[in-house]
C-alpha cells in the first residue's frame, strides 16, 4: 500500500480538489447573461468548473444564492421562484442530473422555465471511472425528459450557447440546459 | 374559527387542520404537497392562492422556499405530509440556511403512505421529523398534537414569524377526494395571476 508524506499527501488533495483555472472569461460571460435575463434566484449544487461564477453570483446582492443539498431540490426552487415571478437559474455538474429526472416533470407540467448550466464530467480525459456513466448519459436523460439541450466545447462558444438556453427557457417556459464540455473545463487529472 | 376535529385514533382530523391554518388566510399562498394534502387544499376552499400538485414528491418545501424567497411580503406555508417530506428531508437544511421568515411548512403525518395502500412511513417507527427540523437549523420546530398547540401554529405562521416547522400528528382516517384542476400550466398561471396580476403572463 502506498502512502505519501504529509506534504505529498496534502499537495495530491489539492490536485484532487481543486478547480482547473478559470482564467478565460467564459464564467463572468455567463453572469452578464444572468444579469441581463433578470435572474433573481441561482440554486446550486456546486462544481469546480462553476466556482468563479459561482462567486460573482455571491457578490452579487440582487442574486438569491441558494445552496441545495441535492440537485433536485434546484427544479423545485425554480418552481417556487418562477410561481413568484422570478427567474432563476440552476448551475450543477453532469452527475447531479441522475438526481433531477423526475422532478423535470414539475418543469414540465405547469410549463416553468427551468434552465440548467451543467458542468460535464465522464467525458473528455476523466480519470473517475464513477463519472462515466452519468456523465455518458446526461444530455440522453435530459433530452428523454424533454429538456432542449445545447452544448458547448469552446470558450469561444459559451456565451452564444448559454444564451440561447436561458431564451429558450424563459421564452418557451419549459427546462433547458447547456453541457459545458470537459474539453472546455479541461479534465481533474487527480494528479497523474 | 372552525371546529377542529379528533379522529378515531384520538389525534386531530387533517381536513380541519388544513381549514384552520387557511382561514381567513389574508393572501397567504399555499402548496399542497403530492397526494391527501393537496386534496386538503382543496377542500378547504380551491383558490389561485393554491398551488395543489400532482407530483413531484420531495419538492414541496423548496418550491415554498423558492416562492417565499420571490415573495417577501407574503406568507407561504407547504402543507405536505409525512411520505412526502422524509423523500425530500435534507431540503430542511436547505430552507433553514435561507432563512425565510415568510415560510412555514406543516407536516401532516398519519404515519402512512396514504395513496399507495397505507404502507407505514418512517414515522410509524420513531423517526422525529421535528428533531430532525431542529438539527436541520430550523429553531422553531414543533410538534402539534392538540387544537390549542393548532391555534398557536395557525397564530405564529400568521405572525410570519418563520421560518416555521411543524409535524401534525393527524387521524390516519382516508378523506373523500376533493380534487384540484389537473391542467397544471392552470395552477401555475392562476397563483402568478393573483400575485402579480394579468402582467404576469407577460413576464
Amino acid at each position: 500500500m502506498f502512502r505519501a508524506d504529509a506534504q505529498e499527501d496534502d499537495m495530491q488533495r489539492e490536485q484532487l480538489e481543486s478547480a482547473p483555472t478559470a482564467a478565460e472569461a467564459w464564467p463572468d460571460q455567463i453572469y452578464d447573461l444572468l444579469k441581463q435575463h433578470g435572474v433573481r434566484q441561482v440554486g446550486l449544487v456546486p462544481d469546480a468548473g462553476h466556482a468563479r461564477l459561482i462567486k460573482r453570483c455571491l457578490a452579487d446582492n440582487d442574486m438569491k444564492v441558494v445552496s441545495l443539498t441535492t440537485e433536485e431540490e434546484g427544479v423545485a426552487l425554480a418552481f417556487g421562484a418562477w410561481l413568484g415571478g422570478e427567474k432563476s437559474v440552476l448551475l450543477m455538474q453532469s452527475s447531479g442530473v441522475g438526481n433531477i429526472i423526475n422532478m423535470l416533470s414539475v418543469a414540465i407540467a405547469h410549463r416553468t422555465p427551468c434552465p440548467i448550466i451543467v458542468t460535464m464530467r465522464g467525458d473528455f480525459g476523466e480519470f473517475n471511472p464513477f463519472q462515466v456513466p452519468m456523465g455518458n448519459a446526461t444530455q440522453a436523460c435530459l433530452e428523454a425528459m424533454g429538456t432542449l439541450v445545447k452544448r458547448a466545447d469552446r470558450p469561444e462558444d459559451v456565451a452564444e450557447t448559454v444564451n440561447a438556453t436561458l431564451r429558450l427557457a424563459f421564452n418557451t417556459y419549459r427546462p433547458t440546459a447547456t453541457l459545458l464540455g470537459q474539453r472546455l473545463l479541461g479534465a481533474k487529472t487527480f494528479g497523474k | 374559527m372552525s371546529e377542529i376535529g379528533i379522529g378515531p385514533t384520538g389525534k386531530l382530523m387533517r381536513r380541519d387542520v388544513v381549514k384552520a391554518l387557511l382561514e381567513n388566510r389574508d393572501g397567504m399562498l399555499a402548496i399542497g404537497g403530492l397526494g391527501a394534502p393537496a386534496w386538503d387544499i382543496t377542500a378547504a376552499g380551491d383558490s389561485p392562492l393554491n398551488l395543489p400538485l400532482w407530483g413531484g414528491m420531495g419538492g414541496a418545501a423548496v418550491m415554498g422556499l423558492g416562492l417565499a424567497l420571490a415573495q417577501p411580503d407574503r406568507k407561504v406555508c407547504v402543507i405536505t405530509g409525512d411520505g412526502e417530506m422524509l423523500m425530500g428531508v435534507g431540503s430542511l437544511a436547505t430552507v433553514a440556511v435561507q432563512r425565510p421568515r415568510n415560510l412555514s411548512v406543516v407536516v401532516l403525518d398519519n404515519e402512512h403512505y396514504g395513496e399507495t395502500g397505507m404502507q407505514e412511513t418512517h414515522t410509524k417507527h420513531g423517526v422525529d421529523l421535528v428533531m430532525m427540523a431542529k438539527g436541520a437549523g430550523i429553531a422553531d420546530s414543533r410538534l402539534v398534537r392538540t387544537a390549542e398547540e393548532l391555534l398557536k401554529l395557525r397564530a405564529d405562521i400568521h405572525a410570519g414569524n418563520g421560518p416555521i416547522f411543524a409535524q401534525v400528528k393527524i387521524d390516519e382516517g382516508t378523506q373523500p377526494l376533493v380534487l384540484p384542476p389537473r391542467e397544471a400550466s392552470i395552477l401555475q398561471a392562476r397563483m402568478r395571476e393573483a400575485i402579480m396580476g394579468p402582467e404576469a403572463h407577460l413576464q
